[in-house]
């Protein structure tokens, strides 16, 4: 109880610290508000211009939100066949790894292009980048049974699908979560370079649009915001984690 | 005469008629590795009679779980043949249950759905199958533990289980590898018990492989010893003892020391 408490202490502390600090900094060396604004004030217009924030917010996690949908479905349904077959395995994931190596800014204003101004691109793009680490570790965790667990289930005369569904697919679900979360704490990435290359709304726009005008005040609630989404989304993601993996917390199968 | 046998390194082969259950004849297998072929066993015969308890004792390595991997199917033999009630099968897969030195427990799968896990496979409701399940677990001392996970209960529990599952698969053969070997002096006798107070009630044949003399000698109505590797049958022991056995009774004493002397002529280990 005492370590939790310390868990979360800890971290609030640093952060009261660094937040002070940045205040006194900022009011010290008299540093103009269009250049670093002072946390306090970029809390104000956090408050004041809590509107046209959501608005914008609303349009990025739903972005984010399907972005991270599509990655899933594409990447434990990829993971899965690269897991059934050798042939895809050995076809698809040299290339799916190596697809890595082309920076997603890269081919940023490629997808405006197909996929347009609207959600779609950011939709792509977010997807993109979530769904590698989906794939790698999902493939690893259905990779991961027990050799002598997989006799165990031979000699109990398992078919094939009662092995997958008995054993992989539980034995594996560690891995995917990891693999959720690391895709989670990277999604906000794909959402926003989407709306730096080409939108009408998000909190990617918002940001480029109130640089343009000097309102660094407004780039930075929109950076708190994303930031509060994309450790929102971890949250729900450890959530969820809890309850499909219980047996990994010490939990009760009530 | 608590055991049968005529010298010291004889074979001992009770002659069998139609009743034994399970008949092994001239079991062999090599393992080739590379250039080199590994011989593991070499002509294994035994028998085993419905109800039986029968354990097969051997130096550690001599091919013992290779032998029991061949039984329920996991290899196939070189040469030599297995009989069932005097059929000729390939293995024993679908007569028998397996439980081995390591639990094996599915750490997301609460005792209870551990236990059923053979059941549920052969196709019963899962349901009924954990009505059965939780009549059974104050047999196995696991009353008030059936919701909890695997990594909550103590290695004995866990093996116990192991047992439950391994009895719920309701075949009527069990081979158990070194089922206890992990546990310590004190929960392994503990788990002896809960084995014979299991077959009394269940009244399986049972095929005990372990390296244990003692174990052999408390459980077993016969006793094989093992030669190293390559494994054959060097003797073999009726232990016609009532149960319970103390392992400090004489006569145990004296089937213990005929054991020992057969095991110690296989021991590779240089005299001191």
């Amino acid at each position: 109880m005492k370590a939790r408490l310390l868990n979360t202490a800890l971290p609030a502390a640093l952060l009261g610290i660094l937040g002070l600090s940045w205040e006194a900094s900022v009011h010290f060396f008299e540093i103009p508000s269009y250049i670093l604004p002072g946390p306090w004030e970029i809390v104000q217009v956090m408050w004041q211009r809590m509107d046209l924030l959501a608005a914008h917010g609303v349009v990025t996690l739903i972005e984010i939100g399907l972005g991270f949908l599509v990655a899933l479905v594409v990447g434990l349904s990829l993971a899965v066949l690269i897991h059934a077959s050798r042939i895809i395995e050995r076809s698809f994931l040299p290339l799916i790894i190596s697809s890595q190596t082309i920076p997603v800014f890269a081919i940023a204003p490629l997808l405006i292009l197909w996929f347009g101004y609207g959600i779609g691109s950011k939709v792509v793009m977010t997807a993109i980048i979530v769904f590698f680490p989906i794939v790698i570790n999902t493939v690893e965790g259905l990779k991961a049974a027990d050799p002598d667990t997989l006799a165990l289930l031979q000699i109990l005369e398992a078919s094939p699908g009662q092995v997958f569904f008995k054993v992989r697919v539980p034995q594996s679900l560690p891995f995917v979560f990891s693999g959720i979360k690391i895709g989670v704490a990277v999604s906000v990435i794909g959402a926003v370079i989407g709306e730096w290359v080409g939108a009408r709304e998000g909190l990617g726009y918002l940001m480029i649009h109130a640089n343009a005008q000097l309102q660094v005040d407004l780039v930075f609630a929109s950076i708190f915001w994303l930031s509060i989404l994309g450790m929102g989304l971890y949250g729900i993601v450890v959530v969820v984690e809890r309850l499909l993996v219980p047996w990994r917390h010490g939990g009760s199968n009530k | 005469m608590p055991f049968s046998h005529a010298g010291k390194t004889v074979f001992y082969m009770k002659q069998h008629g139609d009743d034994s259950l399970i008949q092994v004849e001239d079991l062999s297998k090599a393992f080739s590795r590379g250039s080199d072929t590994l011989q593991v066993l070499q002509q294994i015969s035994l028998s085993a009679e419905p109800g039986e308890l029968i354990a097969i004792i051997g130096p550690s390595g001599c091919g013992k779980s290779t032998f029991f991997n061949i039984l329920a199917g996991l290899i196939s033999p070189d040469g030599g043949s297995i009989s069932l009630n005097s059929k000729k099968v390939p293995h024993l897969r679908g007569r028998m249950a397996y439980m081995q030195q390591k639990d094996l427990l599915l750490p997301w799968r609460s005792t209870l759905d551990n236990a059923i896990l053979g059941m549920e496979i052969q196709g019963e409701g899962k349901r009924l199958a954990r009505e059965q399940a939780r009549d059974l677990l104050k047999t196995f001392g696991l009353e008030g533990f059936g919701d909890r996970y695997p990594q909550e209960l103590s290695g004995g529990m866990r093996q116990r289980v192991a047992l439950m599952r391994t009895i719920l698969c309701k075949k009527d053969i069990l081979l158990l590898d070194e089922p206890f070997g992990a546990l310590d002096a004190i929960t392994r006798s503990i788990m002896q018990k809960w084995l014979l107070k299991v077959w009394g009630q269940f009244e399986p044949s049972i095929l005990l492989v372990t390296h244990d003399v003692d174990e052999a000698l408390i459980l077993a109505d016969r006793i094989y010893v093992m030669t190293s590797r390559p494994a054959s049958i060097k003797g073999s022991l009726q232990m016609e003892l009532q149960r319970p056995r103390k392992i400090t009774e004489t006569e145990m004493v004296n089937c213990k020391e005929y054991l020992l002397e057969l095991l110690e002529e296989e021991l590779t280990v240089p005299e001191p």
